[in-house]
């Protein structure tokens, strides 16, 4: 086991080393000087550009710069915003709450639904609900999402108006960020109908961020539990005569469930992207808008900060992912 | 007699393939769709009602024919600039089409290439080649992408470029691992002993058993590349106004939402409906050439 663990840790660092090539280059290759972008309209005297150039340490070989910059990168400081100048790293952090509370809301929102629905499938393969289902699933792994949610928009916010149409909280409702997580921020403070505006803001981003991962689980889960329902134990365990719910969900679904979680997983990454256009769309003040939004600005540092932490956190899962697959599945750890 | 036995004689690969692929009814499906896609991508010019960038000043944001103030020289009604929504998703079936085709094509060759390479290279660059792709893998794709754009700066080819960046570890993964489990097989080792060169040993003789499950991938990473790009368009990275590609008519129709529901709902359904048909299409193509779940 510890060996296993090892070896993951190991292919972690050259990944690792190489996400951070990437987004050192990033700015170094962009056509145009940044720091003249940085100035903007106004342009700027040859001794300021000069200072300027020196401070980021333009004017040094490459090779110096990419050790200062992985120095900086391993105690944290990943440069100032060009437009708020304040630390990348701390932006990120402040703003990541929200992305973690919509990513964690769309999790389970996919995983409650898509769970049954992928065995039910399973149990009723070839029939008219499973074909349903399975249909309805392919739909909503082909739906490009930023139409989704303008979709949800028309009829929930427009026609309905049962749902806002942007932000986190209702704008009359003040506390301060104790969590970062609104639902429980707004629960703490005290205040009536706080909670419930919460609730309502994240509904629609939760249902368009959600309906990929839950397409994906329920077809996962469905073709999971197809392949162990024809194992020789299933037919045993049905033979000695146990009840089929019981052979259903504890010893089919539980074998089942090892590839299921590990999509779960890898839906991470999708998560993120989904973000970056859920967030936009319902002006969620969290990483992908941001994202966007610095992109927009030309505000480089935070790209190019952002873009190393998002492919950190995904590296992350991905090991945790890997790790505990072979915690469950012993076959893994020793090949 | 003699009947009989021309009857066992094994049907031609085309054949069995059809065979397989014809009884699953959503693939079948989704291959009509595909192939009224490629007829509109190809003859759009020719049917379009309308000059797709002609805005008629007399009909802004006309309702579609069957609503009330609606006008069946604008079936699907107009968007703000009076332009013929109907005539502008014709022509946006091309931009698609173009998109997927490029992607696939760029970002295939491109990995089959590196994965084959990777396969039969020496272990330190195998593990060298890997490790690059994990890095590519690392980053959400579409923000990788968008990224990538906005340092070669947003249009539509430079969205594709990043989109075949992005999509191309998958081919090298696929192809890498086929290459692997075919590599000890007899039939290569005869081929080698036979003295094939390298290259032979790999364009010929081992890429065309590895073929099956990359062809699946193109099919699917088709539908990936035309959502990705119209998503790049949406969020203003990818085609740029007036080209009537359907992420970025989407970005244009925003701010009519709650006022015009066809301009927002008729793009996006177009995406919807192609990509559909193509992952039906890639469902089937993956029963029918996947032989472990070929019914014998």
């Amino acid at each position: 086991m510890l060996n296993f663990l090892l070896s993951r840790l190991l292919t972690f660092v050259p990944t690792f080393i190489g996400v951070t090539l990437i987004s050192f280059s990033f700015i170094r290759v962009l056509p145009g000087d940044p720091i003249i972008v940085m100035a903007g309209e106004r342009g700027m005297s040859e001794e300021r550009y000069a200072e300027l150039q020196a401070q980021f340490g333009f004017d040094r070989p490459l090779l110096v710069q990419y050790w200062d910059y992985m120095t900086g990168v391993l105690q944290g400081d990943l440069g100032n915003s060009f437009v708020t100048k304040k630390p990348v790293f701390d932006e990120f952090f402040a703003l990541f709450p929200a992305t973690l509370e919509l990513s964690i809301c769309a999790m389970i929102f996919a995983v409650v639904l898509g769970l049954p629905a992928g065995v039910i499938a399973a149990i009723n393969r070839g029939k008219l609900f499973d074909r349903t289902l399975m249909s309805t699933a392919l739909v909503g792994y082909s739906m490009p999402i930023f139409w989704w949610a303008l979709l949800m928009i028309i009829v929930f916010s427009g026609w309905l108006g049962w749902t806002p149409v942007s932000g986190r909280i209702s704008l009359i409702y003040f506390f301060d960020d104790v969590t970062g997580f609104m639902l429980i921020d707004s629960l703490l403070s005290g205040q009536k109908g706080a909670f419930s505006s919460a609730v309502n803001h994240l509904i629609l981003p939760t249902i368009v961020l959600g309906t990929i991962p839950l397409a994906v689980i329920a077809r996962q889960t469905r073709s999971a539990m197809l392949e162990v329902l024809s194992e020789d134990y299933i037919r045993t365990a049905r033979a000695k005569g146990l009840p089929p719910s019981r052979v259903t969900y504890i010893h089919a679904l539980r074998n089942a469930l090892i590839p299921v979680v590990t999509v779960i997983g890898l839906l991470v990454g999708t998560l993120l992207a989904g973000a970056i256009l859920t967030e936009t769309i319902f002006s969620w003040p969290g990483i992908g808008k941001w994202m966007v939004d610095s992109i927009y600005r030309r505000d480089y540092p935070v790209v190019q900060g952002g873009l190393l932490l998002i492919a950190v956190m995904v590296m992350i899962v991905n090991l945790t992912v890997d790790v505990l697959y072979g915690f469950i599945n012993p076959k893994i750890r020793k090949s | 007699m003699a009947e009989a036995t021309a009857n066992v004689e094994r049907p031609g690969r085309l054949k069995e393939f059809w065979f397989y692929f014809r009884e699953n009814r959503g693939a079948v499906f989704g291959l009509w769709v595909f192939l009224a896609f490629l007829f509109v991508a190809i003859f759009a010019p020719l049917i379009v009602p309308h000059d797709p960038s002609a805005q008629f000043r007399d009909h802004l944001l006309q309702p579609p024919a069957w609503q009330e103030g609606g006008d069946w020289s604008f079936v699907l009604g107009t968007d703000a600039l009076g332009r013929d929504l109907l005539s502008r998703l014709l022509m946006g079936a091309r931009y698609s089409f173009f998109v997927g085709i490029v992607v696939v094509v760029v970002a295939a060759t491109g990995g089959i290439t590196v994965g084959l390479l990777a396969g039969f290279a020496p272990k330190w660059l195998d593990s060298i080649i890997m490790r690059i792709m994990d890095v590519i893998l690392a980053f959400p794709s579409l923000l990788l992408a968008l990224v990538l754009v906005a340092i070669l700066g947003p249009s539509l080819l430079n969205a594709m470029i990043a989109i075949a960046i992005v999509l191309q570890p998958h081919y090298v993964r696929l192809t890498r691992a086929s290459v692997m489990s075919e590599r000890n097989k007899d039939y290569v080792t005869s081929a080698r002993v036979a003295g094939a060169g390298r290259w032979r040993m790999m364009f010929i003789t081992v890429l065309p058993n590895c073929l099956a499950p990359i062809i699946v991938q193109a099919a699917l990473s088709f539908s990936t590349a035309i959502l990705d790009a119209a998503a790049l368009g949406f969020l203003g990275m990818g085609a740029q106004p007036p080209t009537p590609e359907w992420g970025t008519m989407l970005a244009e129709a925003r701010e009519f939402i709650l006022r015009a529901w066809w301009v927002v709902t008729f793009p996006g359904l177009a995406i919807l409906v192609t990509v559909l048909a193509i992952n039906l299409m890639g469902d089937g193509l993956r029963d029918a050439l996947d032989p472990k779940l070929k019914r014998s």
